[in-house]
């Protein structure tokens, strides 16, 4: 290195000048690298979301089959005309569908043809047909049009997910299956209509009834839990910590270990649930209240971290005012600073609650993993949540799941973007400057 | 203070939940193969019976074993599945917590050695099998020599020369690496690979010991999870990469993959239930005795699970890829029915 004040005042001049060029040169990388991370991240974002929509877009629709039905009602109503559950549910409901489904095929006999057609058509059709009748419990017109699901097949053949041209034996439904397809396909006998089962039904082993509503509702009441357990005892805590804890080693020693805890692996909060909640305290297994409960352990350090920053962020002249004018430590916490600090507070638990929604670890210790068919109805009541569904159907192996699992992965993102969103616009407006 | 009232509240309540819990509801747990089969008969059951639909964990059979020989009581399980037979530890386990358990068999399963269909299909033996998973091997694979060491072969023509050199036949392999995804530890696949490709292929080889317990673990041999949609992704990415899965994983998504002919003989429903492929096996579930009359509906699940309608060449298992039991089988399991 050339020593500096050795050299003249051009040679100063010419130095300068080249270092000036080196050191924008080194700027001017480190801002491209600087975009280049942001492309790259972007890149990854954009390959992600298309590939999940599309995915999963074909999904919102289903494939259904319109058969002739001529009810025998003599069979199935009381004397008042109502529908008798008890003979409904004797009633072969199924047997009714496949043959009202059977007469657009007159020509085909024996037994398995009759079943590759009747394959056709979803196992459920009969039951969701008893379903709906029975809650509208009379049958008004018996001999009419009733459009029924096709099977998860029929449906992939339609959307196209199902590859016509390879050869038949590596092919879900054979060349005969897709003649039949196609003959119901020119006579308008079949229709993709929008898939209402998706967001008003459980689970289901039959993709063509499978829905998220079980799902949505098992992740509520799971957040619901956690709301109610996290946010009084992380607020709690953290006016404690900041305000009466008298500073020395054990205060020092909690703090550490608050931030530490929001660090810990989420399965392990999975492990401490089913060790201390199902196995110590005997808790219903599957249930969305220890699926909070073990939600909150993990969002509760998170909270806290939030709510302190945000108590600190209040000016000490605010809480000095409310001592000076003779406010007990509790008042002045409590009536002025807390409701100061809200937006911060808000915004933590919100991002906080984000995230558990999007857990899946912990669950899978407590029995939240699980086939679960009917909707939760209460905090106790067997439940999945969201991401679990995902997890489960992206299991299975039939091909109509993968296509539902992209729509509920889309579900999922979209409640997330609410949260956030409804997290920045809280910090917004409610937000004070000083 | 509303918030010390609340959190007391919540206290309180939870305590009050967590005390007076009942359960109306069938709990299953055990095996990620049987799970498709018993959430079908769950859900029909559901649907048809008027009891409650069954709640089903997919554990892996080791997780559901230990769930189910937990104890007596509405907070453990009522039946755990299983891909192959309960082990006598676990029985002890059982017994040693006081629970008194009945076996059924629901029907049959052959595992797939598979890869992508874009690739070539393989014809190998389980010898081959069995060589290109051990950890260690005679001569570590490579050299006649009988002492112990880690396992060498790296590409498929080396396991062919190594199964020949044992006195096997050679079947003609590529020269093309090794790379085979397994099913975890907790799985009652990975139990039916070590009994049925590891244990029987070391006999072939000429090989005793208990050397096959144990599956290499130098990165040819990959552990996956209990997601056997995963493995099949995998392969259709990777046509150079083989995995060990379930008949109805491979039933599903033949458009994807192709099982290898292990010793002579395709993978398909016939010779499932014939046990002429090596890799059949009988698929279980347990359920627990004490809970039959306690839980309800209990005794009705099963019995629509062991009829006719579900495991039979015309039931609705069939479909999903459940290969039934023979007629004396199925006659075994519906006197067993009356056991409970």
């Amino acid at each position: 290195m050339t020593d500096y004040t050795s050299l003249n005042s051009t040679e100063r001049m010419e130095f300068i000048r080249r270092s000036l060029n080196r050191r924008h040169a080194s700027e001017k990388r480190l801002r491209f690298y600087g975009v280049a991370a942001i492309c790259f991240a972007l890149g990854f974002l954009v390959v992600l979301l298309t590939t999940v929509v599309t995915n999963g877009y074909t999904a919102l629709q289903q494939t259904e089959v319109a058969v002739e039905l001529a009810i025998p009602v003599e069979e199935l109503l009381d004397e008042n005309g109502d529908i008798d559950m008890k003979k409904s549910a004797d009633f072969n409901w199924n047997g009714l569908v496949k043959k009202a489904f059977r007469g657009y095929f007159p020509e085909v006999k024996g037994m398995m043809d009759k079943r590759m057609l009747g394959d056709l058509i979803s196992a459920n059709a009969g039951f969701e047909l008893r379903e709906e009748l029975e809650k509208i419990g009379r049958i008004d017109t018996p001999d009419r049009l009733y459009w029924i699901k096709a099977s998860d097949d029929v449906d992939m053949l339609m959307k196209g997910r199902m590859d016509r041209t390879i050869p038949e034996n590596q092919r879900r439904l054979n060349d005969r299956q897709i003649a039949w397809v196609d003959d119901l396909v020119a006579n308008e006998n079949l229709r993709l209509v929008f898939n209402r089962a998706f967001f008003t039904k459980a689970d289901s082993r039959e993709p063509e009834s499978a829905g998220i509503l079980g799902a949505v509702v098992g992740s509520a009441l799971a957040l619901i839990v956690t709301v109610v357990l996290a946010l009084p005892l992380a607020v709690m805590a953290a006016i404690y910590l900041e305000y009466f804890a008298k500073p020395g080693r054990l205060t020092d020693f909690i703090e550490v270990n608050v931030n530490n805890l929001a660090a810990v692996p989420s399965i392990v909060f999975g492990l401490l649930g089913l060790a201390v909640f199902l196995g110590f305290f005997g808790m219903p297994r599957s249930a969305p209240l220890v699926g909070g409960m073990v939600l909150a352990l993990m969002t509760l350090p998170t909270i806290i971290i939030a709510t302190r920053a945000s108590i600190r962020a209040v000016p000490p002249s605010i809480r000095d005012a409310a001592l000076g004018v003779g406010a007990s430590p509790m008042q002045a916490a409590i009536d002025h600073v807390l409701p100061l600090a809200a937006p911060g507070i808000l915004t933590g638990t919100i991002i906080g609650l984000a995230q558990a929604l999007g857990e899946t670890a912990p669950l899978i210790m407590i029995g939240m993993v699980a086939f679960i068919v009917d909707v939760p109805t209460s905090v106790t009541s067997p439940a999945t949540a969201l991401p679990v569904q995902i997890f489960i159907w992206s299991d299975s192996a039939e091909r109509a799941f993968y296509e539902r699992s992209s729509l509920a992965i889309v579900c999922l993102l979209m409640f997330l973007i609410i949260m956030n969103l409804a997290a920045v616009i809280l910090r917004r407006k409610l937000q004070k400057k000083w | 203070m509303r918030f010390a009232n609340l959190v007391a509240g919540v206290a309180i309540s939870v305590a009050v939940v967590g005390a007076a819990q009942a359960r109306d509801q069938i709990s299953i747990v055990g095996s990620s193969t049987v799970y498709p089969f018993a959430t079908i008969v769950a859900e029909k059951f559901g649907q048809s019976s008027g009891f409650k639909t069954p709640v089903i964990e997919s554990t892996g059979s080791g997780g559901g074993m230990k769930l189910f020989c937990a104890g007596v009581g509405l907070e453990h399980p009522d039946v755990t599945n299983a891909s192959r037979a309960m082990k006598s530890k676990e029985a002890k386990l059982c017994e040693s917590n006081g629970v008194e358990f009945q076996e059924f068999i629901v029907g049959n399963d052959g595992l797939a050695f598979a890869n992508s269909n874009k690739a070539d299909m393989f014809q190998i033996s389980i010898a081959h099998i069995a060589a290109a998973l051990a950890a260690e091997l005679p001569g570590g694979g490579i050299s006649n020599i009988s002492n112990v060491s880690a396992n060498k072969l790296k590409t498929w023509d080396q396991v062919d020369a190594f199964v020949a050199m044992r006195g096997g036949d050679k079947v003609g392999l590529p020269k093309q690496p090794i790379s085979i995804m397994v099913p975890p530890p907790t799985s009652g696949t990975r139990d039916a690979t070590g009994s049925l490709f590891m244990k029987a292929g070391f006999k072939k080889l000429g090989i005793s010991g208990k050397g096959y317990k144990k599956l290499r673990e130098d990165g040819l041999a990959i552990e996956m999870g209990e997601n056997d949609s995963l493995i099949v992704e995998k392969l259709a990415a990777d046509p150079s990469m083989f995995g060990i899965f379930g008949y109805s994983f491979f039933d599903q998504n033949r458009d994807k993959v192709q099982a290898s002919m292990v010793d002579g003989v395709e993978l398909n429903f016939d010779n499932i239930a014939s046990y002429a492929y090596p890799g059949a096996r009988p698929l279980f579930f347990y359920v627990k005795k004490q809970h039959v009359g306690v839980v309800p509906g209990l005794k009705e699940f099963v019995s629509e699970f062991i009829s006719e309608k579900a495991m039979s060449m015309d039931g609705y298992l069939f479909p999903a890829g459940l290969v039934p039991l023979s007629d004396s089988d199925f006659a075994a399991q519906k006197t067993a029915l009356g056991n409970l």
